[in-house]
């Protein structure tokens, strides 16, 4: 097991050092940053000297050599709109993410376990195909486009919910800004959530819908029904219960998505998260705070199913003879 | 015995309800009379005016709270806010009226005095002095995006604590102008070193410093809470020497997407909101409670040709057919909603060198037929670069502007990329046909033909833009001029002679001037606090 896990680590540290390399080099040919910072009449000289002082001109090993030194101590570097470090930007936008990713998610739960088992049990109703039709409108909409649908009905014509933001928030612990705690946050975060879990939330009711039908299926199944099990045993007990399963494996991978989706949905609402401070760090070209955003997510991932490997591996030992070959 | 809990609850429950109906009704006339004394009361003494407070959106957050970091319009909105000018332009037109300086008279040709406002205060409690206004030149002359601007200016001399003389090395035309830039930032406050050790008027770009984070300016609203790029608020400043306007808080939320931003003033939660995306123009404008105001702007975009890099853009008839075959007000028209004003020059109607006669040309016929005469009367082949995302519709006019040069026989190989890499590759030169917009920041003509048309100098930087390689003495004679012509008239023929040269020679094609655009409820005096420099005086805002 020890060998299992040492083996785990180091791999995740070679795929941080792939991130970084790759992020690092998106920064060096993204374009120049000094542009962005000055106005139109500084002299390309000048310009040059503002590069010079940022180390921009360096070699790019030596750069990326001297962005990694740092970054195992912490520091990915200075966001040059910002003007503070990256890591301190990111972090204060991060519970904003957190948050809407939190909201979606119990959205998401919420109605595809219902919802997908309901079709699952009773395929052929009226009910079902709605459901299932309607997923299909969810899957093969936009974001974006659901989340302007979504502010143009009910703030634009209804008036019902605030268009944008993050309304009033509270401070937690020094540094943790929530909006769960207030009516006008919970309000504010109403439309973000739905816009986001709208991609996912279909994909999961049919996911669900497909897998409980398999199982429903087999073996297993059939004989609780023979034994003359109440419906509402064999269905949860028995059925819901091995389907959970798959679903959790893939939610897993989904989470990471739903992450990228973030993007798109802040971005429409000018929520303050980590995705809407993504693009505008790119369109402000800078491309510290973009390097370093690219790397901490990719960390948060590599942490997040390194820990999820270990844990399989104490669980089920047959993953470990996988690994070993 | 079986019926009578039963029977117990609903007497139980009448009585709830006729509680309930009593209080309702006691709780209703306890409403009336209050109301009716305090209509009673109201003649008297009027209740204590409503705090009016501005929710408003931008496009972008100011980068800083030092109005000296960068030079850019989002920085300039902020300085109008917060600090207060010298002088600034009067929001009908391009005429200079009195802020911090009362008035100004030349004294000879290298002195300018001005005489400052009395009695006003910086949001410190400090009083201001022309020691500030000295201050501020000399930190101007140390940032690196001012100090091209106030080169001129060689010193500030206070002759008393409410005047003081600036003085520049030649004669210059431009003093109040650059006037318009002087917002005089708190000597005392910025002097000395803060908590860090670090001296508090530095000046940096990209990391911490005291005037990044902390302001004391004259200005009509003072910064009370700041988040960048989140919300920051902007609170009444008591002892604002100009009562003009009635807002007391401002509450600035930068809203990056278009169509958000819209939504967010449709529906409400904003007041006010800039700019106005085109798409939108009509639905704003039909909305009522809502007000919508556009002028013609003053960015000129325009199309360079590099006579040096392919020989057929050097020859003079080959340059004018291409001028003749763009059609101006088609692209405004069509590709930008009307949302522009087509241009047949640089200089926007209210600059010095404004030509009236040089209207945009537009005659197919002539085009082919100049083509025709040309030393290419089969066309030719050319490559050209456009940025996708720095000026509205960037990347479609430039694939109008290809398709209208192939009615010519000029077969236009086009690149689009977004800004971060454009002006790397704008520098080097890499096309022969290369689009630039842009806005002089000294609101005056010379300054286009020094960045744009001048003959390319690496040592003076004098045609620094200027990737068409155009260049003609007489050009670069009378912008150098101009300069130094303090007699505006005889500037303003300078400066006009200037785009005759160029409107003949088809020095470049110039396509149009972006407008520009302001959204706010109606009950705002929105239109009088807009201006062609898109700085909304906010401290002059009346909301009804």
């Amino acid at each position: 097991m020890f060998a299992f896990a040492i083996k785990r680590i180091l791999q995740a540290v070679i795929v941080m050092l792939i991130i970084s390399f790759i992020g690092f080099a998106i920064k060096h040919n993204f374009g120049d940053p000094v542009r962005d910072l000055v106005g139109q009449r500084v002299t390309p000289a000048e310009r040059a000297e503002i590069r010079q002082k940022l180390g921009l001109n360096d070699p790019f090993m030596i750069q990326y050599v001297r962005f990694l030194g740092a970054a195992v101590q912490g520091d990915l570097g200075q966001s040059y709109f910002f003007k503070r470090p990256a890591s301190e930007v990111i972090i204060k936008k991060a519970p904003a993410t957190l948050e809407l990713v939190f909201c979606a998610s119990l959205i998401i739960v919420l109605l595809s376990v219902p919802l997908g088992i309901y079709a699952a049990i009773r395929p052929k109703t009226l009910f079902s195909r709605f459901i299932m039709s309607g997923s299909i409108v969810g899957v093969s909409m936009p974001v974006f486009l659901t989340a302007i649908l979504l502010i143009y009905i009910f703030s634009v014509e209804l008036k019902w919910l605030p268009s944008f933001g993050r309304g009033e928030t509270v401070l937690l612990f020094g540094w943790w800004d929530t909006g769960l705690l207030t009516v006008d946050g919970l309000l504010h975060l109403i439309m973000p959530s739905i816009a986001l879990s709208s991609i996912m939330l279909p994909l999961f009711i049919r996911l669900i819908r497909s897998e409980m039908m398999e199982v429903l299926e087999s073996e297993y199944v059939k004989y609780a029904w023979a034994k003359g099990l109440k419906p509402r045993r064999v269905w949860w007990v028995h059925a819901f219960k091995n389907t959970l399963l798959p679903v959790i494996t893939v939610g897993g991978v989904q989470l990471g998505i739903m992450v990228a989706f973030t993007i798109l949905t802040e971005t429409v609402f000018q929520w303050q998260g980590m995705g809407s401070m993504f693009i505008e760090s790119v369109e402000r070209s800078d491309t510290s705070l973009m390097v370093a955003y690219l790397v901490f997510v990719g960390f948060v991932f590599v942490l997040v199913n390194t820990a999820v490997d270990i844990i399989y591996g104490l669980v089920n030992p047959t993953v470990r003879v996988a690994g070993r070959k | 015995m079986k019926l009578l809990p039963k029977k117990s609850a609903s007497t139980f429950s009448l009585f709830i309800v006729a509680t309930a109906l009593c209080a309702m009704l006691l709780a209703g006339c306890g409403n009336d009379q209050p109301k009716e004394q305090a209509q009673q009361a109201a003649p008297e003494a009027p209740a204590a005016p409503q705090k009016v407070t501005l929710k408003l959106a931008i496009d972008a957050d100011p980068v800083s709270l030092d109005p000296h970091v960068q030079l850019s319009g989002g920085m300039l909105q902020l300085s109008h806010m917060v600090f207060d000018p010298l002088v600034r332009y009067d929001s009908k037109d391009m005429h200079f009226v009195p802020r911090l300086a009362e008035r100004w008279e030349r004294i000879d040709d290298l002195t300018m005095r001005f005489f400052l406002r009395k009695g006003v205060k910086f949001h410190s409690g400090n009083e201001f002095t022309a020691e500030d206004v000295a201050f501020t030149l000399e930190r101007l002359k140390k940032s690196e995006d001012y100090k091209g601007l106030f080169e001129p200016f060689v010193s500030a001399n206070i002759v008393d604590p409410y005047t003081i003389d600036l003085i520049t090395a030649k004669p210059y035309g431009l003093v109040l102008n650059m006037a318009t830039y002087i917002f005089p930032m708190d000597k005392q406050f910025y002097t000395g070193t803060d908590d860090k050790g670090l001296e508090k008027d530095r000046i940096v770009k990209t990391d911490y410093s005291f005037a990044n984070e902390n302001e004391s300016g004259t200005g009509p609203f003072a910064v009370t809470s700041r988040e960048q790029g989140v919300r920051t608020v902007f609170t009444r400043f008591a002892d604002y020497w100009d009562k003009s306007g009635n807002v007391d808080e401002i509450i600035l939320t930068p809203i990056k997407n278009d169509a958000t931003r819209v939504a967010a003033l449709l529906s409400g939660d904003v007041d006010f909101i800039l700019p106005v995306p085109p798409q939108d123009l009509d639905r704003i404008g039909n909305t009522q409670g809502l007000k919508l105001i556009t002028m013609s702007g003053t960015r000129i975009i325009t199309m360079q040709l590099n006579g040096e890099r392919n020989p057929a853009l050097k020859d003079p008839k080959v340059r004018l057919a291409m001028d003749y075959a763009y059609d101006n007000h088609g692209v405004v028209e069509k590709i930008m909603n009307n949302f522009a004003t087509a241009a047949g020059q640089m200089s926007p109607d209210g600059y010095m060198g404004h030509n009236p006669e040089l209207t945009p040309r537009f005659d197919m016929e002539k085009a082919q037929a100049l083509m025709a005469e040309s030393s290419f009367p089969n066309g030719f082949e050319a490559t050209m670069i456009a940025p996708n995302n720095r000026y509205v519709n960037d990347a479609k006019i430039a694939e109008a502007f290809v398709s209208m040069m192939s009615r010519l026989n000029i077969k236009i190989s086009l690149k689009t990329m977004p800004k971060a890499q454009y002006w790397d590759e704008f520098d080097a030169q890499v096309a022969d046909i290369q689009m630039i917009g842009w806005h002089a920041d000294t609101e005056d003509s010379g300054n286009f033909y020094e960045f744009l048309s001048m003959c390319r100098n690496a040592e003076t930087g004098y045609g620094q833009y200027n990737s068409g390689n155009y260049c003609n003495p007489r050009v670069d004679e009378l912008t150098l001029a101009a300069q130094t012509e303090t007699d505006l008239d005889k500037r303003a023929a300078m400066l006009q002679e200037v785009e005759k040269i160029q409107y003949d020679e088809a020095g470049y094609i110039p396509l149009h001037w972006q407008n520009l655009s302001w959204a706010s409820k109606s009950n705002m005096n929105t239109e009088e606090i807009v201006n062609v420099m898109d700085f909304p005086y906010f401290g002059d805002l009346i909301v009804e």
